[in-house]
């Protein structure tokens, strides 16, 4: 599913990620830990194509990332990535209904209403579909950006920090539903953490602190 | 979720940045309109009712006056001049047609005018109800007088001295209504006709002399008001005018020449709104632009979610773009549904003056123009923000926070 090596970026002159060597298989929960400022967030990035590293190949799902030029590389993210951003980002003069409509909007996926109140249901949030982001409690939104992630079905979802500013309990739960998330759509799932409290909910780890 | 709606959201997220735009936008396409249509319809009346006349002579006197007071019958006549001119112009062989009037009296703020029946002719009027005046005091209402006075055949009336009809009634001489004209679109929807017999009959028993002797001598000082010229050649328009002008009690004036030199004075005062105009539209463009630009801060995760959800950095530009052409084009409704509506506002007012109608009914080609110009402003006014948002650096900003 991805598959990287010699992959090493860098912001003029300074390294800030190297990983020479990962692979991680269909279905796979990884987390990827370290210290903040280690290039966890690089990492996700130059896995969802935000980024084009300094070094190094970057296939996820039999793509190669280089191959791909500006606007197939946008595509493709839509079409194949889903990003549970840290700080979530949800658009704040949208109801939560149209963040999720947005997410199809933008991948260029069907507009369908009945997809989006299914991601709803599934995090358990479909009452809030009218409501604006504001109006809900830090875990509602949380759920709320993990169904936008996944509404488009991706095959890669990715978390970045999910669990910052949780305490234990939030924080445990946040993981069971990404964990429960991927399961759903049979998506890989790549969580970025410092939180050392989740570890034991994985079994693959790839630690950049090392 | 399309473009559009999605910009109109972020539109009505700001509704104070908003609605600033719209209604600079509003109000300049709307003075833009409301000029156009104005000035339009105003030349384009003038313009039918000089049709076919080329020369206007009258008593000395401004030549403006006596095109205004001749052919629109906006101003009070320059004088009068005596009948034998109509003759000598009867038997001018520069001059095709000689349509005397005599004007003087009014009935309820319109004005009667006597004339022949070639008068009418000229303008292609006919009776849509009764007939022609045949006898003295016989008289044909204009569509528009018969409209807002609503006299019909068979009633009388008694004319009141100055051309308004607020001087002093002539009592002792009432005309009757023979008929009703059709629409003309021309001045005549405004006028009460008559034969030029009438306008004398009221005036010589106003000064009633029973000796027969002295109402002939009365008879022989008729005068007539303005005579309406058609030249029977293009010599005449070189030679007419200076040959009247030399006489000493009688004055040409040329239509073309008094409605162009008309225009250009009004034109001032049109171009100096226009102006006013332009600046709004140019405000409302800054507006919209720094209304897009101060949100791109706040916008800034927004536009890189859109980035992760899968948008190329040409959607987030289409986006932008969309926004300042939602507001013009919204701003440029609204103008020209104000626009319209001020004239058609204006045009009520003008008409319970018994002046010039203007409708606003009616649509112009600048219109479109204006439409394009004003959706033009929007788009350009967006274009820098809109390529700042294609820039946006997606790894940076989320990094960020
Ligand atoms: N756009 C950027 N320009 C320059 N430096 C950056 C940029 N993005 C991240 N960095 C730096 O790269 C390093 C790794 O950042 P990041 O991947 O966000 O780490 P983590 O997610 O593990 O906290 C940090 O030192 C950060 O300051
Ligand atoms: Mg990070």
């Amino acid at each position: 599913m991805i598959s990287v090596r010699g992959l090493a970026h860098r912001y003029a002159s300074t390294e800030v990620l190297r990983v020479p060597e990962w692979s991680v298989a269909q279905g796979e929960r990884w987390l990827v830990l370290g210290p903040s400022g280690c290039g966890k967030t690089t990492l996700l990035h130059a896995l969802a194509g935000l980024i084009r590293p300094s070094e190094g190949a970057v296939r996820v799902a039999e793509t190669d990332l280089k191959k791909l030029d500006g606007g197939d590389l946008d595509r493709w993210r839509g079409a194949t990535v889903g990003i549970v951003l840290q700080g979530l980002h949800l658009v704040g003069h949208l109801s939560v209904r149209d963040n999720l409509r947005l997410a199809q909007y933008m991948a260029h996926a069907p507009q369908d209403d009945a997809r989006v109140a299914d991601a709803l249901g599934a995090l358990g949030v479909a009452d809030k579909a009218a409501r604006r982001p504001a109006d809900l409690s830090e875990g509602e939104r949380q759920r709320v950006a993990i169904a936008r992630a996944v509404v488009n079905r991706p095959k890669l979802l990715l978390a970045d920090e999910p669990t910052a500013n949780l305490d234990d309990r939030a924080a445990a739960h946040a993981a069971e539903l990404l964990l429960e998330q991927a399961e759903r759509h049979g998506a890989t799932l790549v969580v970025a953490t410092h939180d050392a409290r989740v570890k034991q909910k994985f079994e693959k780890r790839l630690d950049l602190s090392a | 979720m399309n473009l559009a709606s999605l910009s109109s959201s972020y539109l009505r997220a700001r509704p104070l940045n908003t609605a600033l735009s719209l209604m600079l936008l509003a109000l300049g396409v709307a003075t833009i309109v409301l000029l156009v249509l104005v000035v339009s319809q105003l030349e384009e009346r003038m313009s039918r009712d000089a049709r076919g006349i080329d020369l206007v002579v009258g008593a000395k006197g401004s030549p403006m006056q006596l095109i205004l007071a001749g052919i629109y019958h906006a101003d009070a006549p320059t004088g009068n001049i005596p009948l034998a001119a109509v003759q000598a112009f009867q038997k001018n062989r520069l001059v095709r047609k000689v349509i005397p009037l005599a004007l003087g009296d009014g009935w309820k703020g319109f004005r009667i005018v006597g004339a022949g029946h070639e008068y009418l002719e000229h303008y292609g009027a006919k009776p849509a109800i009764g007939r022609l005046w045949d006898e003295p005091m016989e008289v044909v209402l204009g569509a528009e007088v018969a409209a807002r006075t609503g006299v019909g055949v068979g009633a009388r009336f008694a004319g009141a001295h100055g051309i308004t009809g607020q001087g002093e009634e002539h009592g002792a001489a009432p005309y009757d209504v023979v008929g009703v004209l059709g629409r003309t679109g021309s001045v005549l929807d405004r006028l009460v006709l008559t034969s030029v017999e009438s306008v004398w009959q009221v005036h010589e028993q106003e000064h009633g002399p029973e000796d027969k002797a002295d109402r002939k001598a009365l008879e022989e000082d008729r005068e007539v008001t303005v005579l309406l010229l058609q030249y029977a050649s293009p010599l005449a328009a070189a030679m007419l005018p200076r040959q009247i002008n030399s006489q000493s009690e009688l004055q040409a004036a040329s239509p073309a020449y008094e409605t162009a030199r008309l225009f250009r004075i009004v034109g001032v005062g049109v171009e100096a709104m226009r102006a006013f105009a332009i600046v709004l539209i140019i405000a409302a463009g800054l507006s919209v632009f720094i209304a897009l630009y101060t949100a791109l801060e706040e916008r800034r995760y927004d536009l890189a979610v859109m980035r992760t959800l899968g948008a190329a950095p040409g959607r987030l530009f289409g986006l932008l773009i969309m926004e300042g052409v939602v507001l013009a084009a919204l701003g440029t409704l609204i103008g020209l549904a104000l626009g319209h509506a001020l004239a058609a506002t204006l045009g009520a007012w003008l008409e319970s003056q018994q002046q010039y109608p203007v409708t606003g009914l009616a649509w112009r080609a600048e219109e479109l123009w204006l439409a394009a110009v004003a959706l033009g402003v929007g788009l350009i006014a967006a274009l820098l923000p809109a390529w700042r948002a294609y820039r946006t650096d997606v790894s940076r900003t989320l990094a960020r926070g």
